[in-house]
């Protein structure tokens, strides 16, 4: 295949990458997107091995790493519960960022590249490898936390250092004498040391930014790190002069980033603050607690009486959150809303833009327990109907649905939007303690007179419920 | 020690509402009251003593056993001459009373020493809404005077094209767009008519266009809202340029339904004789608010009649002759106000005057009368809540649309300070990059936009399955180790260490693989589990 055919090839690749981000604008024409997405990265991968910079020498090595790795991926993907969907994007993230880096030590170390280029040229290919070895590293060792956090093998709550900002400050400070030094190297050996020194701290940086963030926060990091791991790409193709690289990683960089500022105002949090790390930014420690300890009394049901509240509403809005998704009750959840449903009463779902670990985690889990998209709406198309709501029934949820954020201006969560069940009939909440969510807030909503608490695990208390319907 | 709620049949000629079910008898119970219910109370509304009985209540054969067993009464109308006799001393009434309009019945109720609740002065706020009769009364009523105006109308109401020729859909005006007018003007759509309507709320415009109506607003600026979210009486100037509105109307449309009403206020005259006379002859005017005196000058109240060949219907009785349904609703607004009463659940009546909704129900308590109530605290600035509730659409709005701009639009300087930044980039940029990089760079800079403007318009519900596509796709950097894995020309030259590379790149290819594969796979999982 000649290099114009290639190129076309590529074209073509491009063409279909942005067909398949717009086709997952809407459910309808997702599915569509994705398999645009498969036909443009075969024909990438395609044109790339038929094209002139692959000799058929390397055709074996390919083959063969792409069947054992393909394999695992695939493993993964059909065995994958969809409630780990987060974990799983996180580690996916962090291979593109360890691939960028390798990329990078393998196009650096490799003599012929720069050969024939001029000293601009060459200096431009050498900051490209740098930036672009930063960035994978940072991806990297991010997304291992995130990774961890997510899956629980490392604690949700931020972890501050002392002083952090100047740490990192200094971390950039040092990246950058160490670029200096890269460039000024003479040999590729003496350049070694500098890149090896930046790719170790870097790694400490992304941990060190990860970590500082709470667990309220993991949707915004995960799509920040899926746009790191664009920005990873593109670094890699400008250093590889391949445009395709650097278009798919602009696209997937962008949109990523765009994802991370769509989430951030949603929490009404600042862009800068949220990857900045650590809850309310410079703010500190969160604010004492008893500055506005809710006062009143907690009215705890039980499932069978949870089932008379809900035999006799109309109208019932179910709100999920994460805890639903730990206690995998999303299936329990769709039989009760199946069986209220055919009752004639109108069940819909309020989903808030950041419940769950991860942008649009429940509606997922929601569509892969069957429930209907349509019934299932965002917070802006259902808050106002909560005044004419009878039960709202809130599942392992807190932050998301407490009033001290338009209450309490001294909350740490002051100000971001939430769904306003207390407005409904009665709210129901299902929780296995009285424990603040991962914002470490108190909610009012738990003491308020319309409200009653459903403690135990998501998942059985919901079989228990759905059993005192049935009967 | 449970109080006994009585439930009497109405004396009022042609009343045919009653002011319990019985599935609502079943919840009082529940509330640990015993109900006593008059022999045929509910007969007029097609519910039966059986039902009643079967319900839990106790059936009594007449008016005044019923008096004197209970400790409430709960009516629908305010109680007649007889029925005042009836009242024993101490005992509550709830039920319609129209304060303002009944002050001598008021001072009989404290000569009683009674304790009267006001089913129309429920406060206009949000916690009340599940007491508010008012509202359930008038969105019957709305509905009603459609079905009359039809009823009366020689045609059809929605447009037809048949064999034997066509029909044009009927035109419906409807005046005043508080509950009502609302229902009227879903009820009216809902039959296949064209609805306009007009209120002096400029606000409501959105709510006549979600139930399928057309605003025709009166061209004068003047705030028309009022406290509690009523209407209020307008300017001389406003009156004048809202008649011609209304002349124009009335030459138009085949059918009028008015429901203007100011509270405390008779109605306002809104059709003009001449307006009538105008009117294509076969035309329906509903005139809703015949009971304050009416908003067309040839309304006779309670009566059908027909001037210049135009039918005025002018029933003050609308709600009563949907019995069944007003009677459901009436009787739950009764159990909603019953519940605010009873928090205990231990069948007794707590007036507690410290409550705002139970505050301002109460005319009468204990033969003190406490009406009119304190203005209610949320109607204090009425100004100010239209206009966030209207800036609130506005910013969703944005929200939903933003696609494209940035969101929330930058001040000046900050624009100015990044587009100087940008420029100064692009500039050391431009003076220092060789010509190979600035193409590369013009693809990144477009890409990036791309990518921007695509991203924009995602569902939310779809951002799961868009980073996972988003991930997979970033698999491409798979092409970064193809390049290094063999390139043709170079390999086996002594200064490259080819083994090296070789195993870095086979490992970058199969660690994308394992991301390119499963991040496919997964996607295409995910979204095969989105249905409708």
């Amino acid at each position: 295949m000649s290099g114009s055919l290639t190129t076309v090839a590529y074209i073509g690749a491009t063409i279909l990458f942005i067909l398949s981000l717009g086709g997952l604008s809407n459910p309808e024409s997702s599915r569509r997107g994705n398999l645009y997405g498969m036909i443009g990265m075969t024909i990438a991968v395609l044109a790339t091995v038929l094209g002139p910079r692959v000799s058929a020498a390397g055709l074996g090595w390919i083959a063969a790493a792409l069947v054992v790795g393909g394999a695992i991926g695939l493993y993964l993907a059909r065995t994958v519960q969809m409630t780990q969907m987060p974990e799983l994007v996180a580690f996916m993230h962090s291979l593109v960022g360890l691939v960028a880096v390798v990329v990078g030590y393998a196009s650096y170390i490799d003599p012929t590249v720069a050969a024939g280029m001029s000293p601009a040229e060459e200096h431009i290919h050498l900051v490209e490898v740098y930036l672009g070895v930063l960035i994978g590293a940072v991806t990297l060792s991010g997304s291992v936390i995130a990774f961890g956090k997510l899956s629980g093998k490392i604690g949700g709550k931020p972890v501050l250092l002392p002083a952090r900002h100047w740490l990192n400050l200094l971390l950039l400070l040092v990246v950058l004498v160490f670029g200096y030094r890269f460039l000024a190297a003479g040999s590729i050996q003496q350049g070694m040391t500098p890149l090896i020194v930046m790719t170790v701290l870097s790694l400490a940086f992304g941990v060190h930014m990860v970590m500082a963030i709470g667990g309220a926060d993991m949707p915004v990091v995960v799509s920040m790190l899926n746009s790191y791991s664009g920005w990873a790409a593109a670094a890699t193709g400008f250093m590889l002069s391949n445009d395709l690289l650097i278009v798919t990683g602009a696209l997937v960089g962008s949109s990523g980033a765009i994802l991370s500022y769509i989430m951030c105002r949603a929490m009404n949090r600042h862009f800068i603050s949220v990857i900045a790390g650590g809850f309310g930014g410079d703010a500190g420690p969160p604010k004492a607690a008893g500055a506005a300890q809710p006062a009143g009394e907690v009215v705890a049901v039980s499932a069978q009486e949870t089932a008379e509240l809900l035999k006799e509403a109309n109208s019932i809005v179910i709100v999920p959150g994460y805890g639903m998704a730990v206690a995998q009750a999303q299936h329990t959840v769709y039989e009760i809303t199946k069986f209220l449903r055919e009752k004639g009463k109108n069940v819909r779902f309020a989903i808030h833009p950041v419940a769950g670990r991860m942008p649009g985690h429940m509606n997922v889990l929601l569509a892969e327990a069957k429930v209907p998209y349509d019934i299932v709406l965002e917070m802006e198309e259902i808050n106002d109907d909560f005044p004419d709501t009878t039960v709202a029934m809130v599942i392992g949820a807190n932050d998301i649905v407490n009033p001290a954020a338009q209450d309490d201006p001294s909350s740490p969560i002051a100000g971001m939007p939430v769904l306003e069940v207390w407005k409904a009939g009665t709210t129901i909440v299902m929780k296995r303690s009285m424990a603040s969510g991962y914002a470490g807030v108190d909610n009012p909503l738990f003491y308020k007179e319309n409200n009653r608490m459903l403690f135990g695990d998501a998942k059985k208390m919901l079989d228990e419920v759905l059993g005192a319907l049935k009967a | 020690m449970a109080q006994v709620i009585g439930v009497p049949k109405e004396v009022f000629p042609g009343e045919k509402r009653v002011a319990t079910v019985p599935e609502v008898v079943e919840k009082l119970a529940k509330l640990g009251f015993s109900v006593i219910v008059e022999s045929g109370a509910g007969a007029a509304a097609t519910i039966g003593d059986a039902a009643y009985e079967a319900a839990g209540a106790r059936i009594v054969p007449d008016a005044a056993s019923l008096w004197a067993g209970a400790d409430i009464v709960f009516k629908v109308r305010a109680p007649a001459a007889s029925e005042v006799a009836m009242m024993r001393e101490g005992q509550t009434l709830v039920s319609f009373v129209w304060p303002a309009q009944n002050p001598d019945l008021m001072q009989q109720f404290a000569a009683k020493k009674a304790t009267v609740l006001a089913m129309d002065s429920v406060p206009r706020i949000s916690r009340a809404q599940k007491c508010d009769a008012l509202s359930s009364m008038a969105n019957i009523g709305g509905y009603r005077a459609v079905i009359e105006a039809a009823h009366e109308f020689g045609r059809f109401f929605t447009g037809q094209i048949t064999a034997a020729g066509k029909v044009p859909p009927a035109k419906v005006f409807v005046i005043g767009a508080g509950v009502a007018g609302l229902a009227a003007i879903g009820a009216a759509s809902g039959l296949g008519a064209i609805v306009r309507a007009n209120d002096t709320r400029a606000e409501v415009a959105d709510q006549i266009k979600s139930l399928g109506g057309e605003f025709v607003p009166v061209d004068y600026q003047e705030e028309g809202s009022g406290v509690g979210g009523y209407a209020k009486v307008m300017s001389e100037g406003f009156q004048k340029a809202q008649r011609e509105v209304f002349a124009k109307q009335a030459r138009e449309v085949d059918i009028i339904i008015t429901t203007a009403l100011i509270p405390g206020k008779p109605a306002p005259k809104l059709i003009t004789a001449e307006m009538v006379q105008s009117m294509k002859p076969g035309s329906v005017i509903v005139d809703m608010a015949a009971e304050q005196g009416g908003n067309c000058e040839l309304t006779e109240p309670g009566k059908v009649v027909t001037k210049h060949g135009v039918i005025i219907i002018g029933y003050t009785d609308l709600p009563s002759r949907l019995p069944r349904q007003a009677s459901n609703l009436y009787a739950t607004n009764l159990f909603r106000l019953a519940e605010e009463l009873c928090k205990a659940k231990n069948g007794e009546f707590l007036v507690n005057m410290e409550d705002e909704v139970i505050r301002g129900t109460t005319v009468v308590k204990e033969g003190a009368i406490t009406w009119p109530p304190p203005p209610p605290k949320l109607s204090a600035a009425p100004a100010a809540a239209p206009a966030q509730a209207a800036a609130k659409p506005a910013a969703a709005e944005k929200k939903g649309h933003g696609h494209g701009g940035g969101g929330e639009p930058m001040s000046a300087g900050g624009t100015a300070l990044l587009f100087g930044g940008a420029a100064l980039l692009f500039a050391l940029i431009g003076a220092f990059a060789p010509a190979a990089f600035l193409g590369h760079f013009t693809v990144f800079v477009l890409a990036c936009f791309v990518g921007y403007m695509v991203v924009w318009n995602v569902t939310p519900s779809l951002h799961t399955p868009l980073m996972s596509v988003t991930n997979a796709i970033s698999s491409i950097i798979i092409i970064g180790a193809l390049v290094q894995i063999a390139p043709p020309g170079v390999a086996g030259e002594a200064a490259r260490p080819d083994g090296v590379i070789r195993w870095l790149a086979v490992t970058g290819i199969a660690l994308t693989a394992v991301n390119m594969f499963g991040g496919f796979a997964v996607t295409r999982r995910m979204l095969s589990m989105f249905r409708k």
